[in-house]
């Protein structure tokens, strides 16, 4: 199966090598396409028809019950569920700084220091310790009593500081500062191999006419990175909705639902409270999200983004 | 040419280095407390380099004591290798047929994987369970293997490097007589070595600092990974602040490792195929 033999025609040997060729193609991409079939494409199919039920999985399949969009309608008197969805907005704002300081960062270790690499490993430490880990270790750095970081507050002179992930109004603020320290390292790379693509010549060009640091940072290298800037910006605000650990770890939602997102309720009602179609309708309402964003990006990519 | 320093440029490399410290000082307070006696911890100012040191009780009263961390380990690391290397095995087929196999529907296929790509692991959780349940897969390692295991964004990556062969290579092998399973293992993925291994290392590290799948699929203390024992030891020890950074830094210190060995395939992998776990 393996061989083929020598002595062929070359003119059958063309049209035989198309057929094994796809004979091959199939082989070869089978293993992938059931695994997505069956642990991704089935389950999103499944979640949009739980999603009408009124079922429990513990309960066998009989006791499914089709009860519409009776789900979806309670979601909108659903207070938890609707904190969880505004804190999702919410941290949606986690985005846009990452990129501020990751794109300054980027272009500052690109040009004007030395210790590159180091720098660069430095700032991607966060990205690829766990989250677990990350989460813990911050629970204790923002103790509200003994934390170092408010005892540091109060060595500067705040009589006062703020009780962070115990306070309500603090804990998501919190939870937001973990994520942009989080998340820089990988958007910085990222910018660093697109600053890395703009030809020097442009540079050169702008000196000769006299272009100032913050001109040809305005004119040329904001622009040529747009989209990259682009690409960030919309895998960022997907994966804003999809974070899941950090809060679970870090809070677990509390206190009084104040980091409560719309994952975590998802997670809680599923597998605590086991209400699996309620919370299909989460998860749909989750996916209509990610496909919104998919969608601006697909249709918003030709018109904002100057190549 | 004698090297010649340039003092602004000396200067913000310090500024930089100043700015690259809050990202490692969670870290360093994560290792000089895990050295600490307990009763040091919160002292202040703090103590970065601990004056009192216990170093080997602590990680001791850790790795032998009520919480089975050798355990959690080994769990993890089987866990961890069996689904690199399934990943790798079938993402890396996948890739190559869809950037060099000509078959019907490839397009389509491959669309599929890119939408697959689109869907937040958590809103297709309870289903997978129910899959799960029905394989009598739940509460084993091999389920969360398989569910670790097919992976749109390592097939979409590598694709990128498979499509960067020239086919004359892989055409003077096919003349040559060679089948296509041969052509895989001997002249393509040799050619792509680097980017196996990035993504092996990415993989790696993805799949060691996975929380959510154990939390779901596992039930047995026995079976856990490092990320729930971590979990469970924070929580239920909690006022042992010492032990609980101890066993945080002996949950990141293989990564930390391979990191560092791995730095340039990691760091360059990111950037060429602007991926995010």
């Amino acid at each position: 199966m393996l061989k083929t033999e020598p002595s062929r025609k070359a003119s059958r040997r063309t049209k035989r090598s198309v057929e094994k060729g796809s004979l091959a193609g199939y082989i070869f991409v089978a293993p992938m396409m059931i695994g997505l079939i069956v642990l991704t494409i089935i389950p999103t199919i499944l979640t949009l028809i739980l999603s009408f039920t009124d079922w429990s999985f513990i309960s066998g399949f009989d006791k499914i019950r089709f009860i519409g969009l009776r789900n979806y309608a309670q979601l909108l008197d659903d207070d938890i569920f609707k904190i969880s969805f505004k804190n999702n907005l919410i941290l949606l704002l986690v985005v846009p700084v990452q990129l501020i300081f990751s794109l300054i960062f980027a272009v500052i270790i690109d040009k004007y220091v030395y210790l590159k690499s180091l720098l660069k490993i430095v700032f991607f430490m966060p990205y690829i310790s766990s989250i677990v880990a990350v989460a813990i270790v911050f629970q204790l750095l923002f103790s509200p009593s003994f934390g170092p970081i408010n005892q540091t507050l109060r060595a500067l002179g705040f009589a006062n500081p703020p009780k962070w992930l115990a306070d309500i109004h603090y804990a998501l603020p919190s939870v937001m500062i973990i994520l942009v320290w989080v998340g820089i390292g990988f958007c910085l790379i990222i910018y660093l191999a697109a600053l890395q693509a703009i030809p020097k010549d442009l540079y050169e060009a702008a000196d000769i006419d006299g272009a100032g640091t913050l001109t040809k940072f305005s004119k040329i290298t904001f622009p040529l990175v747009s989209p990259t800037t682009f690409f960030l910006l919309v895998t960022g605000l997907i994966s804003t909705f999809k974070s899941f650990d950090i809060i679970k770890v870090l809070t677990d939602g509390g206190p009084a639902h104040s980091t409560s997102v719309v994952t975590h309720y998802l997670y809680n009602t599923a597998f605590e409270g086991l209400k699996t179609g309620y919370a299909s309708s989460m998860a749909w309402v989750l996916l209509g999200c990610v496909m919104l964003i998919t969608l601006v990006q697909l249709y918003g990519q030709k018109k904002w983004v100057n190549y | 040419m004698k090297k010649t320093y340039d003092f602004g440029r000396i200067l913000v490399t310090l500024l930089m280095l100043l700015i690259g410290l809050l990202f490692l000082l969670p870290f360093i307070w994560m290792i000089s407390t895990s050295f600490k006696p307990e009763i040091d911890v919160f002292k202040y100012p703090i103590e970065w380099i601990p004056k009192n040191w216990q170093i080997y009780q602590n990680y001791h009263d850790v790795w032998f004591g009520e919480y089975p961390f050798g355990l959690y380990y080994w769990n993890t690391i089987k866990v961890t290798l069996i689904t690199t290397l399934v990943s790798l095995t079938v993402s890396s087929m996948a890739a190559y047929a869809f950037s060099h196999l000509a078959f019907k529907g490839r397009n389509f296929m491959f669309l599929i994987v890119l939408m697959t790509f689109m869907v937040p692991n958590t809103s297709i959780i309870v289903p997978q369970f129910l899959i799960l349940k029905e394989l009598h897969l739940i509460d084993t390692h091999l389920g969360l293997i398989i569910i670790g295991s097919f992976s749109a964004l390592g097939t979409f990556m590598l694709r990128q490097f498979f499509l960067g062969i020239h086919k004359e290579y892989l055409e003077a092998a096919r003349i040559d007589g060679a089948g296509q399973f041969k052509i895989f293992t001997t002249i393509a993925l040799p050619l792509v070595q680097p980017a196996l291994a990035t993504y092996a290392i990415l993989r790696f590290i993805w799949t060691w600092n996975d929380y959510v799948n154990p939390l779901i699929f596992l039930r047995s203390n026995n079976l856990e990974t490092i990320q729930i024992g971590i979990q469970k030891f924070a929580s239920e020890s909690g006022a042992f602040f010492s032990l609980v950074m101890a066993g945080t830094v002996s949950a990141i210190i293989p990564l930390i490792i391979i990191f560092i060995i791995g730095q340039k395939q990691v760091i360059e992998g990111i950037a060429l195929g602007g991926v995010k776990g």
